[in-house]
Order: C-alpha cells, then sequence, then structure tokens
C-alpha cells in the first residue's frame, strides 16, 4: 500500500476549481479513491447530480481524465459500455493487448440506492473490470435534500419534513453495501472521507482486482446536514465512531472490520453525531425520545450485523 | 468481385447477418418479443468466434442503450436491437444518444406498445420515437432489412451525420416471415462499410475529453439542438450517396421514396413498411382494369422527404395515407401529417384522406386495399370523405 509520501506524489485527476460548495464531501470522496488507481489511465463516469453539474459545466472540465456523464440512473451501466468497448476494440487489434485502463462509475446515494440500482446490480453480475463508487450523503442533494433509501431514521429532509404530525424519515435505511457483496463480486468496501488512508487501501485493492468492485463512501453534505462548512471531516469521524458508519470489506466472500478502533463496547453514542446535525435537531426535542432511542437501536442493529458477518 | 447468395430466410436473420458483416466492436442488448431472433443469432456468432464484437447482455433495454451510449463515446462500432415496449424504455437514451451525436444503428422490429399488451406489428413504438433526433429507416422485406442495415452503418459514422441511426422492420410479419432475399459476401460488405475512425474517443487516454457536459447555466444547449438540426439536413444527401454506392454493388435500387404506377397515378395509397406490398398487389389488379392507382413507399421517415413525397402526389386526384400508428387527439396519424405538411406549399393539392389500419397486428387484408382504392375513386369524382381519419378494417 501506498505511503502518504507516495500518494501525494501522484496526479491529482480531478482538478480544483470546480463548483462544488465549499467544504463538500463528494469531492473529496472522489479524489482519495482515484489516488488508489496509481498511474494506470482511467476512464470516469458520473450519474447526474452535484458531482457531475458542478464539474462539467461545459465547456469546462474538472477531470483531467476521460470523463463520461450520461443520465441519473446509468452510470454503472454507461461505464459498463466502455469497459466494453475496451474489450472489443482490444479484441479487433486497435488497442494494443498489453495496454491496461481502469473504469470508475461514481453516482450519489440518490444515482446509486434508489433510481440506478437495477442498472448497478446489472453491471456487477456481468462481472465487468470496473469500480462503482458511491458517495454517500444521505439524501438528493443536488435537487433540494429531498430523502433517499440512504436518508437514515429520523432525519429531516424535504420530503420526510417535520412538523406537527411528522418527524423526518419514518424508515431505516437500505443497505447497498450488503446488497452488493450478495452479488459476489470480488471485492466490496465501505469507507469514509474522514479515514484518507483506510479509504485510499480499499480504492487501490478496488482498482487493482480483476472484475467489479464496489465502494460505499460516506461524504457528508454541509448544505443538506445543516452543518459548518468546515465540519464535514469532523461530522464523518463521528459516523464511524458511532458505529453509524461502520468501515469494513469483503474481498472474495471474507467480511473483514477495516478498523478495529470501533467497538460494541466503546463505539460513542449516537447522539455525538446526530447533535451537531441541524437535520437531526428535532430528535432532541421534548416527546422524541423514543425516536432518538429507536435511532441508537437501529444503529446498533446495524453494527450488530456488520460485526457478526465479519465473525465478531 | 462482389457475390451473392439468394436465401429464404426471414428478416431478422438477414439484420443479424448485416450486423455480423458490419462487425461492431459491442452489441449491448435485451431481449424482446419479435427482436428475440436477432440477439440469439448474435450470440450463436460470439459463442462460435465469428465477430470479435463484445457482447453485452444487460438487465434492461435503458442500460442496453445505456452501455451503447458509452461504448460508442469510448470510440467502438456500436449496435444494438429492440422492439416496442423495449424501445419505449429507452426513450429518455434515445435523446442523449442523438444529442451526443453518437453513431449506434439499432434495430426495431415494429411492434405495438401497451395497453393493452400486444405483441404484434404496428408503428407505435416507433413513431413514438420519431422526434429523438435519429435517423430512421423502414424494410418493406427481408431484403430491405438487411440494405437498409448495412447502409445505416455508413451514415450514421458519415463526418457530415454523426447520428444514431434505426433500422427498422415490421414485427412477425418481415422479422419472422421466410422470405427470399440476396445476402453478399463477406468481405464485400466489411470494404463498403470501412473500418469505423472515431473522433474524441474515451479510450483515447492521451487526449482526454469530457462528453454529456452540463450546458445549462445559459450555457449552448440550444446551438447544440441547432447543430443536431443542420446534421440531420446534412443527411439527407449522405443517405442518397451511400445508398446510391450500395446500389450499384448490390444490383437493388434505394429511393428515400419508392413509387410504383406513380408517373400518371390518379389515386394513390402512402404507406411504409410491410403494407406496400399489400397495397401494390391490389394496385397491380387495379391497373389490369384501367385504373389509374399508385402505390408511394416511404423508406427513410427521418430526415422525411418531403421535396419528394410532394413531388411524386402532386399530380393525383386523391391520395390516401395509411398510419398503422395512433397520435391521439392530433389531426391524423403520423405519417398523415407530415405528407399533407409535405404538399402545403404546393399550388395544386390532392384530396386526401387517412387511415389509421393494423394495430395491434389487426391483419392488412387485400380486401382493406381495395376498399381504399374505392373510397378514393369517390373522393375523385367529387364525393364527401367518410371523415379526415378513418379507422380501417375495425371489428
Amino acid at each position: 500500500m501506498a505511503t502518504i509520501k507516495e500518494l501525494s506524489t501522484r496526479e491529482d485527476r480531478l482538478s480544483g476549481g470546480h463548483r462544488l460548495c465549499a467544504g463538500c464531501g463528494a469531492s473529496i470522496a472522489v479524489r482519495q479513491v482515484m489516488l488508489g488507481a496509481g498511474m494506470t489511465p482511467i476512464v470516469a463516469g458520473c450519474a447526474t447530480g452535484c458531482l457531475e453539474v458542478s464539474t462539467t459545466i461545459y465547456p469546462y472540465s474538472s477531470w483531467k481524465t476521460p470523463f463520461i456523464h450520461n443520465a441519473f440512473e446509468n452510470s454503472a451501466a454507461t461505464v459498463s459500455g466502455v469497459e466494453s468497448a475496451f474489450k472489443g476494440l482490444q479484441r479487433a487489434g486497435k488497442i494494443p493487448a498489453d495496454k491496461k485502463m481502469k473504469f470508475v462509475a461514481f453516482g450519489g446515494d440518490g444515482g446509486t440506492y434508489d433510481i440506478g440500482l437495477q442498472s448497478l446490480s446489472g453491471a456487477m453480475e456481468r462481472g465487468h473490470d470496473m469500480v462503482y463508487v458511491c458517495y454517500d450523503n444521505g439524501a438528493y442533494m443536488n435537487t433540494g435534500i429531498q430523502r433517499s433509501s440512504a436518508t437514515p431514521l429520523g432525519a429531516w429532509a424535504t420530503t420526510a419534513e417535520v412538523g406537527k404530525v411528522g418527524q423526518g424519515k419514518p424508515m431505516r435505511r437500505k443497505d447497498l453495501t450488503s446488497i452488493i457483496a450478495a452479488h459476489n463480486v470480488p471485492y466490496v468496501a465501505q469507507g469514509s472521507i474522514s479515514e484518507w488512508k483506510d479509504l485510499t487501501q480499499k480504492a487501490e485493492k478496488a482498482f487493482a482486482v480483476e472484475g467489479p468492485a464496489f465502494l460505499n463512501v460516506f461524504a457528508p453534505c454541509p448544505r443538506g446536514w445543516r452543518i459548518p462548512y468546515n465540519k464535514t471531516v469532523e461530522i464523518a469521524s463521528l459516523a464511524t465512531k458511532t458505529a453509524f458508519w461502520p468501515l469494513f470489506e469483503v474481498e472474495d466472500g471474507e467480511w473483514k472490520m477495516t478498523t478495529k478502533r470501533v467497538t460494541r463496547e466503546n463505539r460513542l453514542p449516537i447522539e455525538e453525531f446526530l447533535k451537531p446535525q441541524g437535520r437531526f435537531a428535532h430528535l432532541f426535542k421534548p416527546g422524541n425520545e423514543a425516536l432518538l432511542a429507536s435511532v441508537q437501536a437501529e444503529v446498533d442493529r446495524n453494527f450488530d450485523y456488520v460485526l457478526k458477518r465479519c465473525g465478531l | 468481385m462482389p457475390t451473392q447468395k439468394t436465401l429464404a430466410v426471414t428478416g431478422n436473420t438477414m439484420v443479424a447477418e448485416a450486423m455480423r458483416q458490419c462487425a461492431p466492436d459491442v452489441m449491448a442488448a435485451y431481449p424482446i418479443t419479435p427482436q428475440t431472433t436477432i440477439v440469439e443469432e448474435f450470440a450463436k456468432y460470439v459463442a462460435n468466434g465469428r465477430v470479435h464484437t463484445e457482447y453485452v447482455t444487460v438487465e434492461s433495454e435503458h442500460s442496453a442503450m445505456s452501455a451503447c451510449v458509452g461504448a460508442s463515446a469510448a470510440g467502438a462500432r456500436v449496435m444494438t436491437a429492440t422492439s416496442s415496449q423495449g424501445l419505449a424504455l429507452m426513450w429518455e437514451e434515445l435523446h442523449i444518444a442523438s444529442g451526443m451525436r453518437l453513431p449506434i444503428v439499432m434495430a426495431n422490429a415494429n411492434r405495438a406498445l401497451s395497453a393493452p399488451i400486444n405483441i404484434h406489428c404496428d408503428h407505435s413504438d416507433i413513431m413514438g420515437a420519431r422526434d429523438a433526433g435519429w435517423i430512421i429507416l423502414f424494410a418493406e422485406d427481408a431484403q430491405e432489412a438487411y440494405d437498409n442495415t448495412i447502409i445505416s452503418v455508413r451514415i450514421a459514422e458519415h463526418p457530415d451525420v454523426m447520428l444514431p441511426v434505426m433500422s427498422t422492420l415490421d414485427g412477425f410479419i418481415t422479422t419472422h416471415s421466410i422470405d427470399r432475399a440476396q445476402i453478399m459476401d463477406d468481405e464485400t460488405v466489411k470494404a463498403f462499410v470501412g473500418e469505423y475512425k472515431p473522433e474524441n474517443a474515451l479510450l483515447d487516454t492521451d487526449n482526454p475529453v469530457s462528453h454529456g457536459n452540463f450546458a445549462g447555466l445559459g450555457g449552448p444547449y440550444f446551438e447544440f439542438k441547432k447543430a443536431q438540426r443542420n446534421a440531420i439536413d446534412r443527411s439527407a444527401a449522405v443517405i442518397t450517396a451511400v445508398a446510391d454506392e450500395w446500389s450499384k454493388i448490390c444490383g437493388r435500387p434505394f429511393g428515400n421514396v419508392e413509387g410504383w404506377g406513380m408517373e400518371d397515378a390518379e389515386l394513390a395509397i402512402v404507406a411504409i413498411g410491410s403494407t406496400a406490398g399489400n397495397a401494390r398487389h391490389v394496385a397491380r389488379e387495379l391497373r389490369a382494369q384501367g385504373v389509374r392507382v399508385g402505390v408511394l413507399k416511404v423508406r427513410v421517415f427521418r430526415p422525411f422527404p418531403f421535396a419528394d413525397i410532394a413531388d411524386a402526389l402532386v399530380g393525383c386526384k386523391a391520395v390516401a395515407v395509411l398510419d398503422r400508428a395512433e397520435s391521439f387527439g392530433a389531426e391524423g396519424g403520423p405519417l398523415f401529417l407530415e405528407v399533407r405538411s409535405a404538399l402545403y406549399d404546393r399550388d395544386e393539392r390532392p384530396a386526401m384522406v387517412n387511415y389509421i389500419y393494423g394495430l395491434g397486428g389487426s391483419d392488412v387484408k387485400l380486401e382493406l386495399m381495395r376498399q381504399v382504392y374505392s373510397d378514393l375513386s369517390d373522393l375523385a369524382d367529387g364525393a364527401q370523405v367518410p371523415g379526415r381519419l378513418v379507422y380501417l378494417g375495425t371489428r
């Protein structure tokens, strides 16, 4: 695995000057993941969303690598087509047989957990040599903070409002990482932008395998989470310390926690993660004690599940 | 020296053979009746190593066209095939493929759209895609399906065009009926279509480009659309040139519109696809009785050959336009609207009537064609039209 010194010499393939918000977790996720590809040429694809609209405003592009945006729900299918073209053209002798390339598709949680799930599932099943990266900020941020199936239980969103009756999203999150692990692809991992070493190592593994790999990357959205723009990394770190976002990988079917620091015993209470975020403010109002307890119970249930899968 | 073999063969087999001969680098497709035998036959070519194609067996038509977009932007020659609900599911991607100026070639087995569900021929699917920015060709029979597929590759990839092309054939009637057709030798087709030399390919990593950028916020979206309009307008001359070149090799004529008896016809039927044959059969009978009838078949629907159609119809007394698709709430079916519009600027305009026929595979019997000519005869004699839009042959 590369040291931070080595990583610092690698080309940053997403240029600065893009128009994402200050403190956006998405661009941090993209840069950390692409560092993991080393010097291998990459074609990157991206679903419609904040990342796409902010990095490709015609005639500019922040991508210092070949890039394609197609639509919202089909980043995986689109990049699977690019990868297939590489194979077909190599077979035709139009691309040298020894040329190596890597293919990566990005999508937000809306474009991945929800509208793009079928496209992603198909691409994973077909065994394309590609990495799919979901930057999970838990809502449709580009259209204005609407709830997705990645939005946490109890979180406020503009389509899961807080009012006299409603108290944010009443449903729990979809466990996408497990769903992709169930495709039995060679490499699946959950990482966070707050754990750069863990994430770049996971990205290195994802790019290194022959066949499909999936990374689910925790990437806070200051605007949507109602947090100051300089708290992105701090909040992401609290997500791992409270076990809201366990860091693990599934390598050829073997589940493994990639940090031993967070255990059932020492994980922080979920309030530590929730309290600094405006989207959870209503959970701390009188009358919502049971809801807050159910959020903790849901985090514990999920963490127990991951620990069990990891044999812990 | 071009050599051709005569086969007893279905339209779908001819399309699959044409695709094999054009040697796509990528084929991404999803099965749907009555397109299935195209993708099945292609799978055999793949399994037998007869093509170098990377065959992507996607999980939906939406992903089929999405993967085609990715592969074409990557720099590959790309083909696919679909029908009906599949084409409808692709709708979003059809516009993206043409907007990104990707020369994808797709066969469509023309079939009705749900509801109610129906698997048989009509043109509801393809007419629903008529404004998607694709060049659209219609085949009357297996032979035309073959020839159209081959010329589609050259048209799509022409530097003056760079647009996707749909080469369509009528579901079951043409896709599945055994027909007589000639297949060209592989080498001649290979030489005719040539090698695709893409510009701005994603796989050219030494020259990185971004595809599918955001052109909002006062960006040049409008200008891109104008460029697309200019490209499809330019494609008319390219279609003629490419089709002429292929005609000289294979010996079969190609016209944007193809007339039978139109030189002196007083009564004419305008039709698309397999129905043109039924109309011609009845026209021959009537000609034998001395009635001056004709048939005008439209082979290129986009770009629509306005001038060719107006020139062909301008001397007629009465014209029937046969639409195998509805445009609910409009003045008539899609073909009728275009044909009427084509004649607007002419001083001499024939009486015109629109027939909606054959929806969901409803049988196009010869007596229906006789009825249309009989109506036209009355119309030419000054009778009132039964209505500008007539449902032909409903029970």
